[in-house]
């Protein structure tokens, strides 16, 4: 039943000579939600950004080893073909500015000069934002710019931008660590309703957030992949001394 | 008592200092305003219809006009443009996009270089290039006009896009797109108010140019619109040569007078041009 | 209820598949020319980029070779042969030298009392409000008017009140035109590059250091003697540099005003030559030697301003760090 969609393989990523990933072997499911925890600078972010390739945009970045896609390695494609099959939303929401919400919706098509005809452009606006919750809300306003909406909003705006898309992974980096409780709390509830068509990875700062959004966690310590499990059985069993220590709170 | 005093005098002498240093501010105004008033007055009563769609006519014959100079500064300027413009934004995309390799270090130093030569300068070098082989020919004004855009354009669009946060071309790039259309669907539309107006600044600039133009475009007294071939006239050389020409001081069509009318033409088309860019800017600016 | 869950899922899951049903054969194909374009138009930045010093090199090239045949022949005494003898085809840029140092630091010793004030006045008395915006974007005018049309108007204007000042005061040689005249329509001309970037700087100065003065009783001239200037004194200077760059290099307006005499210039009110306008005025219709000589002249010119500048943003980038 359960199919692995995305797995990388001896993954290791550098800025520079600085080891910030190191040798990460893990294998994620298919339509689950996949949390990704660990103090800062453990290298969390780092490896999500390597699994659409996003890492090497950084001068003197370089990254080894493998990350499969369907049993396909993206190391070995185009960084294009990758991150239309991977979506990814940052910590910060950033709608593009200059277009209106529904332009931003269909950013991934207008911007890469896919021409649709009007009606399915409105249809993939609609479903998207439906499926972000934010279609109810804005509706009337899809000739606004998008940075009129607040906070909680952009940031299901480009979450509903990566969906328009239809990739089969999903990456989060850090999407509520710029949003209020409330529009944290929407945006927690969408994740549960995403993964029946997407995998979903998320890197968090916030332990409470992992243990109520994911099925599965992975806990990233100084560049590794200490521990990896089912979330229930990592928060009240920890295998790890590190991960204990992490979880009750020694250090973060 | 006496520290009081001293105290006065502290304060007085601020404010002393104050009211100086507001009326030297303000007083730079002074020429400024002299210049337009003297050049509208002296000028504007020889704009009319014939004066802009007449050509050159030779000293004491009715109705001449400018229209030669008019078609030829608008060609040379829109030709320059056409060239300059694509570089520039390329070559600020360049700068704003590799801030660390030693070819952008020194390409930026070219263009702090490019930025401080003297228009004369650019004019011989031109004239160098074009002229042994061509003689005078508008396009060569054009090239000349263009290399003093050029750092114009390229330090507005290097420094608006450098403003932008890294967080759009990420945006961009995570919805598979490929990095000439992050940079021109994306970076280039939200920064194109910076850039717009160093477009906009750069023409004014190069619209009042004498200098480049002597040894390349020429002075020229015939209608011409053949820009690969013949010298053409412009305004601001217009300008510079009539006033060196003879004028009686009783014919109201004389050199000096047609020179004023020119004058106004050129400095309301300049200023103009500053002001808007004003204007639309402030008004198409993105907000991030 | 559970059923209309249901129905919300299918729809769902239509949605996803009308999104990928999307011809994936031409997504393909654009993807590939994607990833051509990309490159190209990499490679046409990296060429921008080489094209700007190709074409500075170019200009400097140019000018060394245009100039050689006048290097040739009079070797370093082109600097200071004190003739420009067009006659006897020997050529000397002392006169021009002066007269372009001579005009350039007149025009900025009279500019600098205003563009530092003007730099005081929007930087520090008044940084907002319409009135320092308005003055601010009637400096930037200044800088806008053309020199031609400087030049016009100090010939009209300028020229007749300078010659009855000197005839007032008996100087000679009571033309009106000269270094003189020249000089103050350059001031006017290069105030609002110094001013600028003065007030910039100034509008620089942490509030932290000037409060720490007013905290000790300083009066606010006190505090702009005593922290601002001393504070931004390298970014003024950079300001008078940038000034003074432009005013060796302007040239129509000068042209119009100086006078265009080949000697050597006695005092401010002697009439001359720059550079800049020796070669608007010679450049057209000289040939051979004569030719190459104005090239050099223009090569010494482009290297005295090119360090000039250069020295400037120097300046202003240790400023800014």
């Amino acid at each position: 039943m359960e199919s692995t969609i995305v797995k990388s393989v001896d993954y290791n990523a550098y800025f520079g000579d600085n080891h910030v990933v190191k040798n990460v072997n893990i294998e994620i499911p298919k339509n689950h939600v996949i949390a990704v925890m660990g103090p800062s600078g453990c290298g969390k972010t780092t490896f999500l950004r390597g699994i659409n390739r996003m890492h090497e945009l950084i001068p003197n970045a370089k990254a080894t080893g493998k990350i499969l896609l369907n049993n396909e390695d993206v190391m070995q494609m185009h960084p294009i073909f990758v991150r239309l099959k991977i979506g990814m939303v940052f910590q910060r929401p950033n709608p593009f500015p200059n277009l209106s919400i529904y332009d931003n919706v269909i950013a991934g098509y207008k911007l890469n000069g896919i021409k649709l005809p009007k009606d399915k452009k409105d249809q993939i606006v609609e479903e998207s934002l439906t499926k972000v919750a934010l279609w109810k809300e804005v509706k009337d306003s899809l000739t606004k710019k998008g940075s009129f909406l607040s906070g909680g909003q952009q940031q299901r705006l480009c979450i509903a931008r990566a969906v328009a898309m239809a990739p089969e992974v999903l990456l989060f980096d850090e999407p509520t660590s710029a949003l209020d409780p409330i529009s944290t709390s929407t945006v927690e509830e969408l994740f549960h309703e995403l993964k029946k068509n997407y995998t979903l990875i998320i890197v968090t700062h916030n332990m409470q957030q992992a243990a109520r959004v994911s099925d599965r966690t992975a806990f990233f310590y100084v560049g590794e992949l200490v521990e990896y499990d089912d979330t229930k059985k990592m928060f009240t069993n920890p295998k790890d001394i590190r991960t204990q220590n992490y979880i009750t709170g020694r250090f973060s | 008592m006496n520290s009081s005093t001293n105290i006065k005098y502290r304060i007085g002498k601020s404010s002393g200092m104050q009211i100086l240093t507001t009326i030297l501010a303000f007083s730079i105004v002074i020429p400024l305003i002299l210049i337009l008033l003297f050049i509208l007055k002296s000028g504007i009563q020889h704009i009319n219809w014939q004066f802009l769609t007449n050509v050159y006519k030779p000293a004491g014959e009715p109705n001449p006009g400018i229209a030669h100079a008019l078609l030829g500064t608008l060609l040379i300027v829109v030709l320059a443009s056409v060239v300059s413009i694509p570089i520039g934004i390329m070559c600020g995309v360049y700068l704003s996009e590799n801030k660390k390799s030693k070819l952008a270090y020194w390409s930026s130093l070219c263009v702090d270089v490019l930025q401080g030569v003297p228009s004369i300068v650019v004019g011989i070098v031109i004239f160098a290039w074009m002229h042994q082989r061509f003689g005078y020919f508008a396009l060569s004004g054009s090239f000349a006009l263009g290399i003093m855009m050029l750092p114009i354009i390229i330090r507005s669009t290097e420094e608006t896009l450098k403003l932008l946060p890294d967080s759009l071309k990420e945006a961009g790039f995570a919805l598979g797109m490929p990095f000439h259309r992050v940079i021109l669907k994306v970076i280039i539309p939200c920064g194109f108010s910076g850039i717009l107006s160093g477009i906009m600044l750069s023409i004014a600039r190069v619209s009042g140019e004498t200098a480049p133009l002597l040894f390349t475009a020429g002075v020229s007294h015939y209608l011409s619109s053949n820009v690969f071939k013949g010298p053409m006239q412009s305004l601001p050389l217009l300008i510079y040569d009539y006033y060196s020409l003879p004028s009686s001081e009783t014919d109201p069509n004389s050199f000096i007078n047609q020179a004023w009318g020119a004058s106004v033409i050129l400095l309301v088309f300049v200023l103009l041009l500053n002001i808007s860019t004003k204007l639309i800017t402030r008004k198409w600016k993105v907000q991030l | 209820m559970p059923e209309v869950i249901q129905m919300e899922e299918q729809a769902e899951y239509q949605g996803v598949a009308t999104i990928k049903s999307l011809s994936p054969a031409k997504r393909l194909q654009r993807s590939y020319r994607h990833i051509r374009v990309e490159g190209a138009f990499k490679v046409m930045l990296v060429g921008m980029g080489i094209f700007m010093v190709v074409l500075v090199f170019g200009i400097l090239l140019t000018l060394i070779i245009g100039s050689s045949q006048s290097i040739k022949t009079f070797g370093l005494s082109f600097l200071w042969g004190k003739n420009w003898d067009a006659v006897n085809d020997v050529y000397g840029a002392r006169p021009f030298l002066v007269g372009t140092l001579l005009t350039s630091f007149l025009a900025l010793f009279i500019s600098i009392p205003f563009s530092i004030a003007v730099a005081i006045f929007l930087g520090e008395y008044f940084p907002k409000g319409w009135v320092s915006e308005m003055l601010k974007n009637t400096i930037e005018l200044i800088a806008a008017v053309p020199s031609v049309i400087y030049g016009l108007w100090g010939f009209l204007v300028l020229v007749p009140l300078v010659r009855a000042i000197e005839i007032k005061l008996g100087i000679q040689p009571q033309q009106g035109w000269g270094i003189f005249t020249a000089s103050l329509i350059l001031a006017v001309m290069i105030i609002p590059y110094a001013a600028s970037l003065g007030r910039s700087v100034i509008q620089m100065v942490p509030s932290a250091l000037k409060e720490a003065a007013y905290a000790l009783g300083a009066t606010r001239w006190e505090v702009i003697r005593s922290v601002i200037i001393p504070y931004t004194k390298s970014g003024l200077f950079a300001g008078i540099l940038l000034s003074l760059g432009r005013a060796l290099g302007e040239t129509m307006a000068v042209t119009m005003l100086i006078g265009n005499s080949n000697d050597l210039p006695k005092n401010i009110f002697s009439t001359g030559n720059t550079m800049a306008s020796a070669i608007a005025l010679f450049f057209g219709e000289a040939n051979d030697l004569r030719r190459s000589s104005l090239i050099e002249l223009g090569l010494v010119l482009f290297l005295i301003t090119l360090v000039i500048n250069m020295l400037g943003k120097r300046v202003i980038k240790r400023f800014t760090n």
